[in-house]
């Protein structure tokens, strides 16, 4: 198959077509406005609908309608955004309905700005809105990666019966990479099971409702929920280890762009016979909590960066239950660590650990390699 | 002859079916239905001409009307 | 015997939690009564909102959605657009489209979507205990305005159907009342229209009912079909504003 080169949010409206979902609605906000643009040209080509809406609040909405009629839906949007459909997605994470939703993060808090950051990591796994509820979340590293968590999004959306989030920074939605989709009229429409509203011709009427007045039947749904996201925890995280096949004193912990920047780091160092694990949940939500224990478990000492001030850290924390020093370096803003700069993090971390105890370097340090070489010369 | 059937317990003796009556012949209940409210009662049965008025101005859907031959409507509902 | 006036097919038996005398019943009947008499009650997707009406998903006999607080006609926008067979209309009272919803309401209406919105004015929060809606008549005692809707501080009431009726994009527009059995008569009959334009596929169409909340008013029903003759009927006045027009049918005074 070939590759094309395209924009991160464009290739997620893509993407989004050729899982099968033909109907977005959205509101514009920078840096995933790109999406969409790009669908409201594309959707008239593929028979689809794009409506734009007054508000995130909106279309948060409009997606409860678009999925509730059992139809596959999107909608994106960046960080302010997100917030206002916390709403919507409460509702349609009680009615069960299956939805997929972008977040192309913005720095904030407030109006922030438009630079990439990953400081929406707690709302989108932890906090998203109102009740006791939770999204599956899904963090690419590369364009391609968000291509292919799109379409793994709609099918767990509709598995699960439950909205799923892929959370990019900035950088993924505006940067142009090389990417593979799959093939164009391979999604399939969404089953409409016996719970959407489609009129009720030669059946009962059926009610999508998350009113419960009733405290027992209210305590019920939410165990209901809960033993649904007990099996989703069970069965679908997804993480990568990067390096963590040969011996390695200090673990990296990092997640969507920043991770791929570690890795940089990671074969510098290595290059100099330094060897740095990686740590990456995929899913940041459910979050793999016992890879991520045993990949600490190999380490010395944990290194956590991040593009905020220590979101994810609570869940390394988590992982860890206290086991190992943990060192922890955030940016905001739209600030974003080189990889130069993250190997320095990664020395000083690695100079915290005691000598006697490091790992031996195998190798001399090699000599500076092209890559390395290219981007001084940058 | 028309009459109504009020259906006592969809009836929460709200009286509009009384005001809306141009015969004026409904009238309520001593008794209380198993709600609590007292209940829209025809009181002189061989006026009523099954206009449906009492019906349409009832909120609960309580009053279903019956006619044979001949009735009255003010309005085409 | 034959039985000429009868409970509709487009309502479920289950008595209403409203209370004696509140009209919701009354709108909750014609629209039910409209959807099953134009045979649109088996592709009809309805949507309760945040009030008193949020059980209406019990009492319509069709596929229901409960949406959030203000948020119907952005529900009523994604289902629409996602199956334009579906019929669909939202129910909602006056806090729910004229205050939390108004943004929704106005480019749903402004988009010109294909359904049908029953907008319910009984002057008050009626569901949270008789707050001040943004329709509350001036001088009007709520529990949020103890000393009467002070205008000179929270400004006079919305009429929603004129601010509707403005917008180039919406084609019929119309407020009803149910304070007599002649305008629940008119009423009905504006609503199937409203119905029936939607399943022509015609327009955004916008019904606002003046209801009563005699609970929070402080009246008997008795008192409160006459408190809407007296006070609100003068302010917001009846009558179709706007229609597709190429309808030639004259709005019939119920038959008359
Ligand atoms: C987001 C949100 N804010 C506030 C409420 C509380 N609330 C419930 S019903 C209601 C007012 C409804 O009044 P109205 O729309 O006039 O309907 P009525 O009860 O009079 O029929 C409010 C404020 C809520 N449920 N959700
Ligand atoms: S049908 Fe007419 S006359 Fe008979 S009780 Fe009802 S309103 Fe009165
Ligand atoms: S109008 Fe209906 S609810 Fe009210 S008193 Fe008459 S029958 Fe009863
Ligand atoms: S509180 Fe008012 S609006 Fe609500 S059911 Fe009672 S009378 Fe009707």
């Amino acid at each position: 198959m070939t590759k094309v080169l395209m924009k991160g949010n464009e290739a997620i409206g893509e993407a989004a077509i050729r899982a099968g979902c033909l109907h977005f609605f959205g509101y514009p906000i920078t840096p995933q406005s790109e999406v969409p643009e790009y669908l409201a040209k594309r959707m008239p080509e593929v028979g689809g609908t794009f409506v734009q809406a007054e508000s995130e609040v909106a279309a948060s909405n409009m997606i409860y309608g678009s999925a509730g009629v059992g139809i596959k839906v999107l909608t994106t949007s960046s960080s302010p955004g997100i917030s206002l459909m916390a709403e919507g997605l409460s509702y349609i994470a009680a009615c069960e309905l299956p939805v997929v939703l972008v977040n192309i993060m913005r720095s904030g808090p407030g109006l922030g700005g438009i630079l990439p950051a990953q400081g929406d990591y707690l709302q989108a796994t932890k906090g998203t809105g109102h009740g006791d509820f939770q999204l599956i979340v899904l963090a690419p590293s590369s364009v391609q990666e968000a291509v292919d968590l799109v379409v793994l999004a709609f099918e767990l959306a509709e598995k699960y019966l439950n909205p799923v989030m892929v959370i990019g920074d900035g950088m993924i939605g505006q940067m142009m990479e090389p990417v593979e989709f799959p093939p164009e009229g391979q999604g399939k429409p969404l089953d409409p099971g016996d719970w959407a509203l489609t009129g009720c011709k030669g059946r009962k009427k059926r009610i999508i409702n998350s009113l419960y007045l009733d405290p027992i039947e209210c305590n019920d749904i939410n165990l209901k929920l809960k033993a649904k996201y007990d099996l989703i925890a069970k069965k679908e995280k997804r993480w990568e280890t990067y390096n963590c096949d040969k011996p390695y004193d200090l673990l990296i912990c990092s997640f969507g762009m920043m991770s791929r920047i570690c890795k940089t780091a990671i074969d510098d160092l290595a290059e100099q016979g330094i060897q740095v694990g990686l740590f990456r949940p995929i899913t940041v939500n459910p979050f793999p909590y016992e890879a991520c224990r045993k990949a600490m478990d190999k380490a010395k000492r944990v290194l956590v960066l991040e593009m905020n001030m220590g979101q994810m850290l609570e869940d390394i924390k988590l992982a860890g239950e206290g086991s190992k020093e943990i060192d922890f370096f955030g940016t905001a803003g739209g600030v974003v660590l080189s990889p130069d700069e993250s190997l320095l993090k990664m020395r000083k971390s690695l100079r915290k650990i005691p000598k006697a105890t490091k790992a031996k370097p195998k190798k001399k340090p090699a000599k500076k390699t092209k890559a390395a070489k290219k981007r001084k010369s940058r | 002859m028309p009459t109504i059937d009020v259906n006592i317990e969809r009836c929460k003796g709200c009286e509009r079916c009384i005001d809306a009556c141009p015969q004026e012949i409904l009238g309520m209940s001593q008794k209380l239905n198993n709600k609590g409210y007292k209940f829209a009662v025809m009181v002189d049965e061989p006026r009523c001409i099954g206009c449906s008025q009492c019906a349409i101005a009832c909120p609960d859907v309580a009053i279903e009307v019956y006619v044979e031959g001949a009735h009255y409507q003010f309005f085409q509902y | 015997m034959k039985k000429i006036f009868a409970s509709t097919k487009g309502l479920t038996d289950r008595p209403t939690h409203y209370c004696p005398g509140c009209t919701h019943g009354v709108i909750h009947r014609m629209v039910g009564e409209s959807i099953e008499e134009l045979g649109l009650r088996e592709r009809t997707v309805g949507i309760a909102p945040v009030g008193c009406a949020v059980l209406a998903y019990e009492y319509f006999n069709c596929d229901m959605f409960e949406a959030s607080h203000g948020r119907a006609p952005a529900v009523a926008t994604g289902a629409k657009r996602s199956r334009p067979d579906l019929i669909l209309f939202t129910y909602q009272g006056d806090g729910d489209l004229a205050s939390i919803g108004m943004g929704e309401i106005i480019h749903a209406a402004n988009r010109g979507e294909k359904i049908t919105v029953i907008f319910v004015n009984n002057a008050v929060y009626g569901m949270t205990g008789g707050q001040m809606a943004p329709t509350t008549m001036p001088g009007q005692y709520t529990t949020t305005s103890p000393f009467g809707r002070d205008t000179a501080e929270v400004g006079y009431p919305v009429r929603m159907t004129e601010v509707i009726t403005q917008l180039t994009t919406p084609a019929f527009v119309a407020r009803v009342s149910t304070h007599t059995t002649r305008e629940i008569v008119r009423a009905k009959a504006v609503i199937k229209e409203a119905f029936r334009y939607q399943a022509e596929g015609r327009c955004f169409t916008f019904v606002e009912v003046l209801s009563t909340c005699p609970t929070n008013w402080g009246l008997s029903p008795r008192e409160a079909v006459k408190w809407v003759e007296k006070e609100m009927v003068p302010y917001y006045p009846l009558g179709i504003t706007k229609r597709p027009e190429d309808f030639t049918e004259e709005w019939k005074d119920g038959g008359h």
